[in-house]
């Protein structure tokens, strides 16, 4: 018994994925379920810890937490898909693109892919903080950018080694117009690499965007996100009340090792699969 | 090699120059007016316009006034902060000095640590193995900003043993407030060295030659160190030197985290401001680093492994 997407990943790959769905559907509809209003404040109950439907207690500002991390999922899951989606596609797209001209186009690609290499993602974010002020919007597109190199390194490599391929040849000959070659064919069969770095990626984008929250540049205050939790958590970490931080940052390490492990599996796929 | 090195140092010239353009650029079309910021939203004269633009070059046009502060960065000049009214290099590098002794520090404890055990995994199967592999699976999830509220609460709020901010003075002072920092910041990064560490030991473990040696009766600790470890530090040293290029950005959150006055915390505080030219210059200055680091990293490569070398020319 195999979810087809998953053959090949061990009942591991499959724990992972079933917390991950989990996690994305807690994004989706997290604000809807949460049995509190995540941003009523009550100062009197801050740090106070669970009583009553309360089950893990309230935040510094006496806010119910439970119903703050579900309603938190959202950005922090979210934000990595969107990062996900525009990375993949774009870095899909030059490489194949690159792969399928060669010549001039793959040497100005590239060369433009490496300058972007020297800018570390959560700088990017910083900078673009900077110039259009801080957001989840300025955020996710400073990772988009930062993450789109790595995704089109990768996949140029082996979209260059499907190019040589003789069936690629034999429907050239055929007069097929190139984008349906691409379309059709080569991004086919590329997919499992591409789906395996997406899901790679797609832990760091996590990290990275809830680190970008937690420096007050990406989700800002008093919405809830687990990144802006873990910081808004750190002055009760000092006083003794830790659970909001601890809390937010266990959602993120757990949905992370997730990711991690799963990645790893589906990377695995995809290299024995080339061979 | 001296081909390979010239055509290294071009690259990295070159990636400097593009990306102090990309930085000079993309905060040259922000938004904001900073004679407003200069003004303090008064309206000044036209005069007094006049003369602040003059003071601040800001009545060039953009490639003359990009090519002033490429010039004044080359001489360690990065401009004046216009909120501040204080030299951008005076105000970088007093913070520098922490940063760098925390990425130090940092990439002190990943190397020593994360090559340990990796070590330790990789010639040890069984029970230590699977040990090290949950444990770096876990500590590689672990996002540096979590792994400092953890390690904030534990060892400076219950146990004590550590302060909980500030950066320190003198030497002993300054390693007992940096050693939680430095350990959130190579959390992760110490686990990724782990992992690489024991999968090429294994990989070499495995090896014809190193069976051959091991049948000869050669002691295994000599085998460890003239065969396996030599040819294992090829992977080791690139992700190792990757791993620790990226931590110059990530500083920033741990500087946050434990209210550190680093660079990288400086930068957001800068950037929250609109401070322009103190993000220019830290950003300049962060990915000057990166970009010397991750060249160094090549070069090492090239030096423990010449095949690289013959790769090149090939080209």
């Amino acid at each position: 018994m195999s979810v087809p997407g998953l053959r090949g990943t061990g009942l591991l790959g499959h724990v992972c994925a079933a917390v991950i769905v989990l996690a994305l559907i807690v994004g989706a509809v997290g604000a809807w379920i949460a049995p509190h209003d995540p941003d009523f404040v009550d100062l009197d109950l801050a740090y106070v810890g669970p009583f009553a439907d309360h089950l893990i207690g309230f935040d510094g500002r006496g806010r119910d937490l439970l119903s703050r991390l579900l309603a938190g999922a959202r950005t922090s899951l979210l934000g990595p898909v969107a990062v996900v989606a525009v990375a993949v596609t774009v870095g899909t797209l030059l490489a194949v693109a690159a792969a399928w001209f060669g010549g001039m186009f793959d040497t100005i690609v590239s060369a433009a892919l490496d300058v972007l290499f020297a800018f570390p993602g959560i700088l990017i974010a910083i900078v673009v903080a900077a110039v259009f002020g801080p957001s989840l919007r300025s955020a996710v597109l400073a990772l988009a950018v930062a993450y789109t190199p790595y995704i089109a390194r990768v996949l140029r490599g082996s979209a260059l080694r499907e190019r040589a391929q003789l069936y690629i040849a034999a429907l050239e000959v055929q007069g097929l117009a190139a984008v349906a070659i691409c379309v059709r064919h080569l991004i086919p069969n590329i997919l499992g690499l591409i789906v395996a770095q997406g899901a790679v990626l797609f832990g760091y984008a996590m990290v990275d965007l809830a680190a970008i929250s937690f420096l007050g540049l990406g989700v800002q205050t008093p919405q809830a996100d687990w990144g802006v939790m873990v910081s808004e958590g750190r002055n009760g970490v000092l006083q003794g009340y830790p659970l909001e931080s601890l809390a937010a940052g266990l959602c993120i390490v757990v949905v992370v090792v997730a990711v991690n492990l799963l990645g790893e599996r589906l990377t695995d796929r995809a290299q024995r699969g080339a061979r | 090699m001296l081909r390979f090195l010239l055509r290294r140092l071009a690259m990295l010239v070159a990636t400097l120059l593009v990306s102090s353009f990309v930085i000079y650029g993309s905060l040259y079309l922000a938004p904001g007016n900073p004679i407003a910021a200069l003004t303090g939203g008064r309206t000044p004269s036209p005069e007094a316009i006049a003369i602040l633009e003059a003071r601040y070059n800001l009545d060039e046009p953009f490639l003359v006034r990009y090519g002033l502060w490429l010039k004044g960065a080359v001489t360690g000049d990065l401009g004046v902060s216009i909120p501040l009214r204080q030299e951008v290099s005076d105000l970088i590098t007093q913070r520098a000095g922490v940063t760098a002794a925390l990425v130090l520090y940092a990439s002190l404890i990943i190397l020593v640590v994360g090559i340990g055990l990796g070590l330790l995994a990789g010639l040890r199967a069984g029970a230590v193995d699977t040990t090290v592999v949950v444990v770096t699976t876990i500590s590689a999830a672990f996002p540096a900003f979590v792994a400092a509220i953890v390690l904030l609460l534990v060892f400076a709020v219950n146990l004590g043993w550590f302060p909980a901010t500030g950066e320190g003075d003198g030497f002993v002072d300054t390693i007992r407030h940096m050693t939680l920092p430095a350990v959130a910041l190579g959390f992760t990064s110490m686990a990724l060295v782990a992992r690489v560490t024991r999968s090429s030991v294994r990989e070499e473990l495995g090896r014809e030659h190193v069976q051959t040696a091991r049948s000869r009766g050669i002691p295994f600790r000599l085998i460890v160190r003239r065969h396996v470890l030599r040819n294992a530090a090829i992977p080791i040293t690139t992700i190792a030197g990757l791993t620790i290029a990226s931590l110059i950005a990530v500083a920033a959150v741990v500087e946050r985290a434990f209210a550190m006055n680093g660079l990288g915390a400086y930068l957001v505080t800068a950037a929250s401001n609109k401070d322009f030219a103190v993000v220019q210059g830290i950003a300049l200055v962060l990915v000057a680093a990166f970009v010397i680091m991750n060249t160094v990293v090549d070069l090492l490569y090239a030096l423990l492994d010449p095949r690289v070398k013959v790769g090149s020319r090939a080209q």
